[in-house]
């Protein structure tokens, strides 16, 4: 059993730093679990402290069915792939591959043929006799990973593995490991896997599930679906998604039996579909589109209602554009299909344009709290 | 050599062959003693005295066998031998204890650390005299005069404070990715001192060994206070008695056996001379 369970974990440095607040997690066996977060917000020091690299100050941390609050990072059953690989230079690829099983005296005929194992699942038979100098980066990246295939640890770490790769790379890698997790999986190999990032793409491609952070507070654990589509507040729903979402501030107001969303003086009737949800709510709210659900052109089978803006400037992406408008002094941006532009195409920065907006795709976040008032009512 | 990529840089063409001349000139310069030295070992008395260029009139290695020989009982084959018998010890414990020092430094935390690193800086500023008469008394109540013991022996205990700076500054540019990798793999502190940082720090023991040997075998002052035996005597000792020995002081003995006694020291450094360039940049660790 991989599973891996965190009860009101604490991380409080000598200076007094308090970076971690009472995290409880669980980690179901087997399960792909992205941390994902701005900078700073202790995804790593998390990682860190179920290796085992950084200490625990309070709480409580399991393993399978044991305590390893206080064990040292060997014993955890644990292999890490770090940021910059961290290959022993010194050693070939196969030396780095079988170091961790020299030192546990495995025997040499099972160092051999799981070092060959690894190195087949992962393509790299031809580099086992290469030092770690002369590898690609996406080559030395593979030998760190091999590196923690080959100790069949119970849980795997990642700590952003991919971020030291161009573009291409990445998203090849991130294919890759995906597979490898449902491959070992298959195979009845424990892979349990914790993967930290602060790529958001990277976190709703990989994982199974996603533990949103902030300062040392998860915020949300969810499917990258349900995160997508119902995010616990605002910080979440700016963070997943690109472009992030449209979140600006507005005032909720209730007109004879309406609900209207006033965003500096424009009027937006709340669907009926969502007017239930926010039943009874008034006042100033944070009002979030995602900018997908904004339009050029009114749909025919939504419900959408018209909005008015200025037009900044346009991104073009290929295959979609996204296009940065004001409606009053509010900047908001709306992501259109290349070919539904029509008269924008023509239009200049300045120029004015009505966008159509769906309503029943909108989010209502607290003013003050961001939480997220559809799932929360108050 | 730097000097193409400079101009490189700059983009003049002219400029590279007047560079590498003012180099040439310089070195010339820097080298002229030592070449005068090697010259001189083939002249007469009179020659060396009233000769301004570094050319003998004839190659003779009379002085050279008459050198090696001395005026003692015992050849510089004995004294060579000596030196070496000093300089070896002292490498491998200097190399330990300073390993060892410079990765606790480096890599725990321990009470008093910031203080011990700083009394171990300070110490570097003490001229080393004033401790010559303390050690000296120290070493006479131990009756370990006239033995290599009080040139190697506190070398074991990491007094060469020199080069655990300059182990420890090394140490800190490496990244504890490396570490943390091998922790996780299974090493305890032993072990990831033995499999990963030693490796890691080739190139700055290297230099450590290198300024050992040269500093060692150049020592003068502290086997002339230790040493009484003439049979124990090592190179440097040795020399300066071939000046003393005679009345009419043969220069170009001395000098043929100065030449002799500077090989050592320019044989080790070009041979450690690519670990020096071969540094961090091959680490494993990338961005």
């Amino acid at each position: 059993m991989a599973r891996l369970s965190l009860k009101t974990i604490e991380k409080v440095y000598p200076n007094g730093f308090k970076a971690v607040h009472g995290v409880d997690l669980e980690v179901r066996d087997g399960e792909f679990m992205v941390f994902v977060g701005p900078s700073g917000c202790a995804k790593s020091t998390l990682l860190r402290m179920v290796a085992g690299l950084e200490s625990i100050t309070s709480g409580e941390m399991f393993i399978g069915d044991k305590q390893v609050n206080q064990l040292a990072p060997k014993q955890r059953g644990i292999a890490m792939v770090f940021q910059n690989y961290a290959l022993y230079p010194h050693m070939t690829v196969f030396e780095n591959l079988a170091f961790g099983l020299k030192l546990a005296k495995t025997p040499k005929a099972e160092v051999e043929q799981r070092v060959r194992h690894a190195a087949t699942l992962l393509e790299m038979e031809h580099l086992l006799d290469r030092y770690p100098k002369q590898l690609s980066g996406g080559q030395a990246q593979r030998v760190a990973v091999g590196r923690a295939i080959v100790k069949k640890p119970e849980v795997f770490l990642f700590d952003e593995p991919l971020s030291n790769l161009d573009a291409k790379l990445r998203a090849a890698m991130r294919v890759r490991l995906t597979e490898l997790h449902r491959t070992l999986r298959d195979s009845g190999q424990a892979a349990t896997v914790i993967y930290v990032t602060h790529d958001q793409v990277e976190a709703m491609t990989m994982g199974e599930r996603i533990c949103v952070l902030k300062d040392g507070v998860i915020q949300q654990v969810d499917t990258p679906t349900m995160l997508y589509e119902h995010p616990a507040n605002a910080f979440v729903a700016s963070f997943i998604g690109s472009p992030e979402m449209n979140i600006v501030q507005a005032e909720l107001k209730n007109e004879t039996g309406e609900l209207v969303i006033l965003l500096e003086g424009q009027r937006l009737t709340v669907s009926a579909a969502k007017r239930a949800v926010f039943a009874g709510q008034q006042g100033a709210v944070k009002f979030g589109m995602r900018p997908e659900h904004i339009s050029a052109n009114p749909r025919i089978e939504g419900d959408t209602v018209p909005l008015h803006g200025t037009l900044r400037f346009m991104e073009y992406m290929g295959s979609e554009v996204f296009v940065h408008f004001n409606a009053g002094s509010l900047p908001l941006v709306a992501r259109l299909a290349a070919d539904q532009l029509q008269d924008l195409q023509s239009k200049t920065r300045g120029d004015a344009h009505t966008f159509h907006v769906q309503m029943q795709r909108c989010h209502l976040f607290d003013a003050t709290t961001g939480l997220n008032l559809s799932r929360h009512p108050s | 050599m730097s000097s193409p990529s400079l101009a490189d840089s700059d983009g003049t063409a002219a400029t590279p062959w007047l560079r590498y001349l003012a180099l040439t000139v310089v070195a010339l310069v820097m080298l002229y003693p030592l070449f005068w030295l090697v010259g001189a070992s083939f002249k007469s008395n009179r020659e060396i005295f009233t000769e301004v260029g570094f050319w003998p009139s004839r190659f003779d290695f009379g002085a050279y066998a008459k050198g090696w020989k001395t005026s003692t009982e015992y050849t510089f084959a004995t004294y060579f031998l000596n030196s070496f018998l000093i300089t070896i010890p002292r490498i491998i414990v200097t190399v330990i204890s300073c390993v060892f020092v410079a990765y606790a430094f480096a890599r725990f935390e321990f009470w008093g650390k910031k203080l011990l690193f700083s009394i171990m800086v300070g110490t570097m500023m003490l001229p080393l005299i004033v401790l010559r008469l303390p050690q000296y008394l120290v070493f006479r109540d131990l009756g370990w005069l006239d033995s290599y013991l009080p040139l190697i022996v506190p070398s074991a205990f990491a007094t060469d404070t020199f080069f655990i700076f300059m182990l420890v500054q090394f140490l800190r540019g490496i990244p504890r990715d490396m570490e943390e990798a091998a922790q996780i793999d299974g090493c305890n502190a032993l072990q990831l001192l033995w499999h990963i940082i030693v490796p890691l720090l080739k190139p700055a023991i290297v230099s450590v060994i290198v300024f050992q040997f040269i500093w060692t075998m150049n020592d003068f002052m502290g086997p002339l206070i230790y040493l009484a035996s003439v049979e124990k005597y090592p190179v440097s000792l040795a020399l300066k008695m071939s000046i003393g020995a005679t009345e009419e002081v043969e220069w170009a003995n001395v000098i043929a056996i100065s030449v002799v006694a500077l090989i050592p020291s320019v044989a080790v450094f070009f041979a450690a001379q690519r670990h020096f360039i071969e540094g961090a940049t091959s680490s494993g660790v990338k961005g």
